[in-house]
């Protein structure tokens, strides 16, 4: 009789073995348990400053989650406030400045040195300089580029001025308007832009007398010529401005413009910044083509309006582009009511300008 | 008037994600906008933690300050609502908001982005009729005297939603009783109080059963 309970006493001192063993490595936590203050002292933290500089950071790892269909957002966008900064402390009131500044040097310029008129008379000859295709090209472009600038400069600065002044309907349709009209256009812009670009980038190769032409500051005061050929050096800097900063523009903006590409919130952040600085030095620097192109020297407008000019006012701005074609000038009574298809009364002058 | 806050207690939320469902159904919004979303960072750790985020209906609001059609504004109560006939749909607030709060509904070609959507506290929206209103913004409650619906169906009531002090009192009544030094999120006195060492906090009346077993891993 004494061996089976024998055998039942020691199954019973192995089970009294084991619980001591798990009680000694439960003991931490049950100490725990009966002292608030070394549970505070020892407790996990909720986050700790690692898994807060990773949400600061914007990256998420493969523990993170977010319950919303198809997002892509870290907890906190941190690089919003870094673009609201950007935009609004730098951007926007800058721009202005660039912009007013021109405009005021243009204004002074203009009362102080004025128009560049045409030294000698004008010989009644004329030059084929600009032919339809290129016209066509050139007006359509400074048609959108204006609409696009207009509508961008309302779509940044109008709810300072048009809101307050004409209130929330008219406000309302006008810059949901601007913003159809922008969107839209821009990409027919981006596309005009790039076909005037090519058609143009024989005549604007960069020559060792632009140089020279920079020295002298184009003439612009005084009665000095300096050597220029088909284009000048300030028509080959609005050329390569417009082929850089312009392409910019262009691509930043079908960055903003299309959405649907899974771009990211902060590629748009710096599409935009990028979009802005240069679409508002663009307008910058347009005022300044447009006045030279117009009020600022005499001549000029008629080249792109009816594509012939002056031999004289060739003779004065462009004397080597003059040099190699003034066997094609014709009297202004001959002028052709369509001027020909091909290249040959411009001569072969542009690739040996 | 009161500042209206939400606050989500981050010890409490369990990710129900109950928040995003009474949202959607109280104020019935497009297809694919959800107000409210539910993060959770380290998912599966020790150290999981989630958080229920919509608009925080900020005190200087990135998406007020960037807006180019200027449709947002501050109601007396503190809440940023906006006004959908002035919305373009450009997406700048978007990109200036802290908590991805803006939405917008895809219904054109090439991505082009409706209306703008977001939390509005449950208080509506600029509009002539109730009807209008409910349809462009969803549910005014506030002008019913209740509180958003998101953090009155919080089963543990880890949402807070209400006047800025009440809640912060809720709040930080929880994490003293809680007796942990980092009860909240970040930045609360107790925390600052334990890294500088000026002397532990006194938890001795904290409840016990906020002892979290599950922390001692």
């Amino acid at each position: 009789m004494s061996h089976p309970i024998h055998w039942r006493s020691l199954w019973r001192f192995l089970l009294l073995a084991l619980w001591l063993a798990v009680g000694l490595a439960l003991s931490q936590g049950a100490l725990a348990q009966a002292d608030p203050q070394g549970e505070a002292a020892t407790a996990v933290p909720a986050l700790d400053a690692d898994t807060w500089r990773q949400v600061r950071s914007g990256e998420v790892d493969a523990n993170y989650r977010d319950s919303r269909f198809d997002s892509r957002y870290n907890l906190v966008n941190a690089s919003g406030e870094t673009w609201r900064q950007w935009r609004n402390r730098w951007v926007s009131p800058y721009g202005l400045i660039v912009m007013g500044g021109m405009l005021a040097m243009i204004v002074i310029f203009y009362l102080v040195v004025g128009r560049k008129r045409l030294e000698a008379p004008r010989t009644g000859n004329k030059l084929l300089r600009w032919q339809a295709l290129e016209r066509s090209l050139h007006w359509s472009v400074a048609t959108l580029f204006i609409l696009l600038a207009l509508t961008g400069v309302t779509l940044l600065y109008g709810k300072h001025v048009f809101y307050p002044l004409f209130g929330a309907g008219v406000w309302g349709a006008m810059v949901s308007g601007s913003k159809l009209l922008h969107n839209y256009l821009g990409p027919l812009f981006g596309i005009l832009l790039i076909v005037l670009l090519a058609r143009l980038l024989v005549h604007n190769l960069p020559k060792k007398h632009d140089l020279e032409w920079f020295r002298k500051g184009g003439g612009m005061v005084g009665n000095e010529h300096p050597d220029a050929g088909f284009a000048n050096a300030g028509e080959k800097a609005w050329y390569w401005l417009l082929a850089t900063a312009g392409l910019v523009v262009i691509a930043s903006g079908l960055v903003l413009d299309f959405p649907n590409y899974g771009q990211t919130r902060d590629t748009m952040q710096w599409a935009n910044l990028l979009h802005a600085v240069g679409a508002l030095g663009l307008t910058a620097v347009a005022f300044g083509h447009i006045y030279i192109g117009t009020l600022g020297t005499e001549g000029s407008l008629e080249g792109m309006t009816t594509g012939y000019v002056d031999e004289t006012w060739a003779k004065e701005h462009h004397n080597l582009w003059y040099e190699e074609v003034k066997e094609h000038a014709v009297p202004e009574e001959h002028l052709p009511s369509q001027e020909p298809q091909d290249d040959s009364t411009r001569g072969s002058s542009t690739q040996n300008s | 008037m009161a500042t209206m806050k939400f606050m989500c207690d981050a010890e409490r939320c369990i990710e129900c994600n109950g928040c995003v469902t009474a949202c959607k159904n109280a104020n019935e919004t497009d297809w694919g906008i959800q107000r409210r979303r539910v993060v959770t960072l380290n998912d599966g750790e020790p150290e999981e933690v989630s958080i229920s985020v919509a608009c925080m209906h900020c005190d200087d609001a990135p998406c007020m300050a960037v807006c180019p059609t200027d449709c947002f504004h501050k109601t007396d109560d503190g809440i940023v609502l906006h006004d959908k006939d002035l919305c373009i749909g450009c997406g700048y607030c978007l990109y200036a908001c802290p908590f991805g709060a803006p939405q917008f509904p895809q219904k054109n070609a090439f991505g082009e982005r409706g209306k703008m959507d977001k939390c509005t506290f449950c208080a509506g929206g600029p509009a002539e009729t109730k009807e209008e209103e409910y349809q462009k913004y969803g549910a005014n409650r506030i002008a019913e005297g209740k509180l958003p619906l998101c953090a009155e169906m919080c089963s543990t009531k880890a949402l807070l939603a209400g006047d800025a002090q009440e809640i912060a009192d809720v709040f930080r009544q929880r994490v003293v009783r809680r007796g942990h030094p980092d009860g909240g999120w970040s930045g609360n006195p107790r925390r600052d109080q334990s890294r500088t060492g000026a002397g532990q906090p006194d938890v001795s009346a904290a409840d016990s059963l906020a002892y979290d077993a599950a922390r001692q891993g």
